[in-house]
């Protein structure tokens, strides 16, 4: 496939691998913020070929692994209500709420639908008038354009039957939270190069500033993230901190000026709790006034609430790179894809579940600092 | 009489995780293991169903029998390249030719929904029929029900099938030996691909169809040939990489297998990248994985390569004794990764 | 995140104004995609598609840079070519 295969060329995958190994001087630990990426690291075995001096910390870029218990809850609570259609990607369907996950809710009875797209359960949603048709809008700003068009389309329609249960998450405010930590350990980042294609990146240039560190935006096949890598690696051993563009044939500095007026126009800035991190300001999405007749949690009455999530689950410090998943005493023992303690087991994109599918290390004592898990209430 | 309601027949049910059966328990995966493991193998324990292979071999006399069930519940219906019917046929065939048997009779038994088009019917009858006469087997029995509306995908079919063995090998899992080459018949992908092509929510346009075909040709052309069969193993839910894992897992061996070698077609590979699918976890109804010794290897190639349905057969791996018990797989940039079961069924994902 | 690919257009419809759509091949498998992000796409256009719309077109002049960049690092001492 063109634009894709090229980019998988063993030859140039190896031959920055090459000259990242030329470059390394000093051990540099670098984060990447991107479950598409992540989940390329493991599948290409990225980290296995890059210097041992180089470390590879896994960040909360996955939006399935980061969507609140709560958020699972009112969709379970949703979907199991007569005369609804409950719409949803297939990664959600086994992320575990406080109780079960979409999938044992349908096997009790619920209608829920995989979809491609939410454009498909706008579609549903018209072929099935009598029925009350609600989509799980997950995703970071990648995914911000397409459910909004969808809600921006209903109204066009003026349907009465379709709305969104909204979970919308923001990457910068999550990176400003890594960042701005005590504990933190990142000294170069790969940022999403899909969220910037939208976004586009003069945020990134704000937090490269502030907190003095090399930002690559960087794209999702090995000699994109190997490249980016490089041009990280060799930042950080010229002390330089900017941000640069590895993934320049999709990226432009500006994002896409028509995805991000829709998104102003849908969508505005809210709070927004993340599963194992709590609560980050300004970091979700909720529908605007305007928009407001197309909310599930209003039209279905569901007020918010907050759930004490798994004493043992450490997703949170792996989805801030605070730990690596086979590090957790939980992996592979009590904690595998089959029954899974948090989300980034069950995700495809969780550091946790792409650790067990590729690595399958078998889970290793670790010493956690006391209070290290509350760091962020 | 007075009849006590208090008497308890059996063991408890065995303990597990889930109180109700998902779509995953059905999805070729770890679930689906777990269930026939803890459920059905724990109540049926016998000899015959320890050999963990695709159908059971019986002795009487001195005729060597194979015999083997399945179930065909495919949504949608019909999907290009075939339909529930040819299905049916091609999978008992296909069963009982992995134990090197040539395929002879089956069984067909119809759950049929209140309100399905007999029209549909007709068509998948006719489908069976051309799919048993290309096989050369004979349907020889059957079973109609139906159930009322709304309990059913429209059709569900059972089959059952026997072979004869006309050999003395030993294929099975247990007989897969340190050192057997693994040799896959073709591509893969294409069945699972051309059905969720027709899906609600993920429907585009493809040529591709799917691979449904019967295996028993180059199957008894290897036995004919006298090859040192060890084991075979047609691909189906779950693909390649859960067969690998089973077999791995029955015979307790590692295996290696190289990715640059296992074909898979560019529309397959588009499709795969749009829905964030795995090739290696899609369904296949007309390939299958052979493990025959080193020496043999070659000479078994060649021959599979003469039969039109394994024109592309190659060498995909081979079986060691490193003591790991796993699947690995080198990569396209030369890196061992470790090929697992998925839980259940892979879902298409945005992520 | 973010399962995004590159798709060619291989044909526009544009009889909603705002809702412009159509069809991208990937490697031969063909979908329809929503156009509504990029309304100045061309057929032979290739746009990166995540769930179902195209939110940018690929540069193609950009397409190489990932080969040309390891070829500057590898070779340092070669004059680099002249872009056009």
């Amino acid at each position: 496939m063109k634009y894709l295969d090229e980019y998988r060329d063993p030859q140039i995958a190896h031959g920055y691998v090459r000259e990242i190994a030329r470059i390394t001087t000093r051990p540099w630990t670098i984060m990447e913020v991107c479950g598409g990426q992540t989940h390329a690291i493991l599948k290409y075995g990225i980290d296995q070929l890059l210097p041992d001096k180089i470390s590879l910390l896994h960040g909360p870029g996955c939006p399935v692994c980061v969507t609140s218990v709560e958020f699972i809850d009112k969709a379970i609570d949703i979907a199991s209500r007569k005369n609804v259609i409950f719409c949803s990607f297939g990664d959600m369907l086994r992320v575990p709420g406080s109780a079960k996950d979409l999938l044992a809710a349908k096997a009790n009875g619920a209608d829920i639908r995989t979809v491609y797209s939410p454009m498909d359960a706008l579609t549903i949603a018209k072929n099935n008038s009598t029925k009350e048709v609600v989509f799980f809008a997950i995703g970071f700003e990648t995914t911000a354009p397409a459910n909004g068009m969808a809600v921006y389309q209903a109204k066009r329609m003026r349907l009465t039957n379709f709305s969104i249960l909204c979970a919308q998450v923001l990457i910068p405010p999550a990176i400003e939270l890594i960042l701005s930590s005590p504990n933190n350990c990142v000294n170069g980042l790969l940022a999403a190069g899909h969220v910037c294609m939208v976004m586009g990146y003069t945020e990134y240039e704000q937090l490269a500033l502030k907190y003095n560190i090399p930002i690559v935006i960087t794209g999702f096949e090995p000699s994109d993230i190997l490249q980016g890598i490089y041009m990280t690696v060799l930042q950080l051993e010229q002390h330089k901190a900017i941000v640069e563009n590895q993934y320049s044939r999709a990226v432009k500095r500006e994002g896409n000026s028509e995805t991000k007026r829709l998104i102003e126009e849908v969508f505005r800035v809210v709070d927004r709790r993340w599963r194992g991190i709590a609560e980050i300001k300004s970091s979700g999405l909720s529908l605007t006034e305007k928009y407001a007749e197309f909310d599930a949690e209003k039209r279905f009455g569901l007020r918010n609430y907050s759930i004490d999530e798994s004493n043992e689950c450490i997703a949170g410090l792996v989805l801030q790179g605070i730990k690596k998943p086979d590090e957790c005493p939980a992996f592979a023992q009590r904690c595998t894809p089959e029954h899974p303690l948090g989300a980034t087991m069950v995700s495809a994109e969780g550091a946790c579940a792409a650790y067990y599918r590729y690595r399958q290390t078998s889970g290793k004592q670790s010493h956690m600092k006391e209070g290290q898990i509350n760091d962020f209430t | 009489m007075i009849l006590h309601n208090d008497f308890q027949f059996s063991c408890p049910i065995p303990k597990s995780d889930y109180e109700n059966i998902l779509l995953a328990h059905g999805g070729g995966g770890k679930l689906m293991h777990q269930l026939i493991d803890k459920i059905f193998k724990a109540a049926f324990a016998n000899p015959d169903l320890e050999t963990e292979h695709d159908g059971a071999v019986i002795s009487l006399d001195k005729v060597k029998l194979a015999f083997t069930t399945d179930s065909y519940v495919v949504n949608p219906l019909f999907f290009p390249g075939g339909d529930i019917g040819s299905l049916a046929i091609n999978g008992t065939v296909n069963d009982l030719a992995m134990c090197g048997a040539r395929p002879l009779y089956i069984s067909a038994g119809f759950i049929i929904e209140e309100g399905f088009p007999i029209e549909k019917l007709w068509r998948i009858v006719q489908a069976m029929r051309a799919a048993a006469d290309f096989a050369k087997v004979n349907i020889v029995t059957g079973d109609t029900k139906v159930i009322d509306k709304g309990k059913g995908d429209g059709v569900f079919i059972n089959t059952a099938g026997i072979g004869g063995i006309e050999h003395n090998l030993s294929i099975k899992p247990s007989s897969v030996k340190p050192g057997d080459m693994i040799i896959l018949s073709g591509d893969i992908g294409r069945h699972g691909i051309a059905v969720m092509s027709q899906r609600e929510g993920l429907t585009f346009d493809t040529t591709i169809e799917s691979d449904c075909a019967p295996l028993a040709d180059p199957v008894l052309k290897l036995i004919e040939s006298n090859i040192e069969i060890h084991c075979l193993r047609d691909l189906t839910r779950g693909g390649l990489a859960t067969s690998l894992v089973e077999i791995s897992n029955a015979c307790g061996l590692s295996i290696a297998i190289d990715e640059k070698v296992i074909q898979v077609r560019e529309e397959v590979q588009g499709a795969c990248e749009i829905l964030g699918l795995d090739p290696l976890y899609i369904a296949n109804e007309g390939r299958f994985i052979a493990f025959i010794p080193e020496n043999d290897a070659q000479s078994a190639l060649e021959i599979m390569r003469s039969q039109p349905v394994s024109a592309d057969a190659c060498r995909i791996g081979r079986v060691t004794n490193d003591g790991s018990k796993l699947v690995t797989m080198k990569n396209n940039l030369g890196v061992e990764r470790i090929i697992d079961m998925l839980t259940g069924d892979q879902l298409p994902r945005i992520c | 995140m973010c399962l995004a690919i590159p798709g060619k257009i291989i044909s526009l419809d544009k009889s909603d104004s705002v809702m412009i759509t159509g069809k991208a091949s990937f490697g031969d498998v063909v979908k329809e995609v929503n156009l509504a992000f990029v309304p100045e796409v061309k057929i032979g256009d290739y746009v990166i598609v995540h769930a179902g719309f195209a939110l940018n077109i690929l540069d193609e002049s950009e397409a190489d840079t990932v080969f040309d960049y390891l070829d500057q690092i590898s070779h340092p001492d070669d004059p680099p070519d002249d872009q056009s």
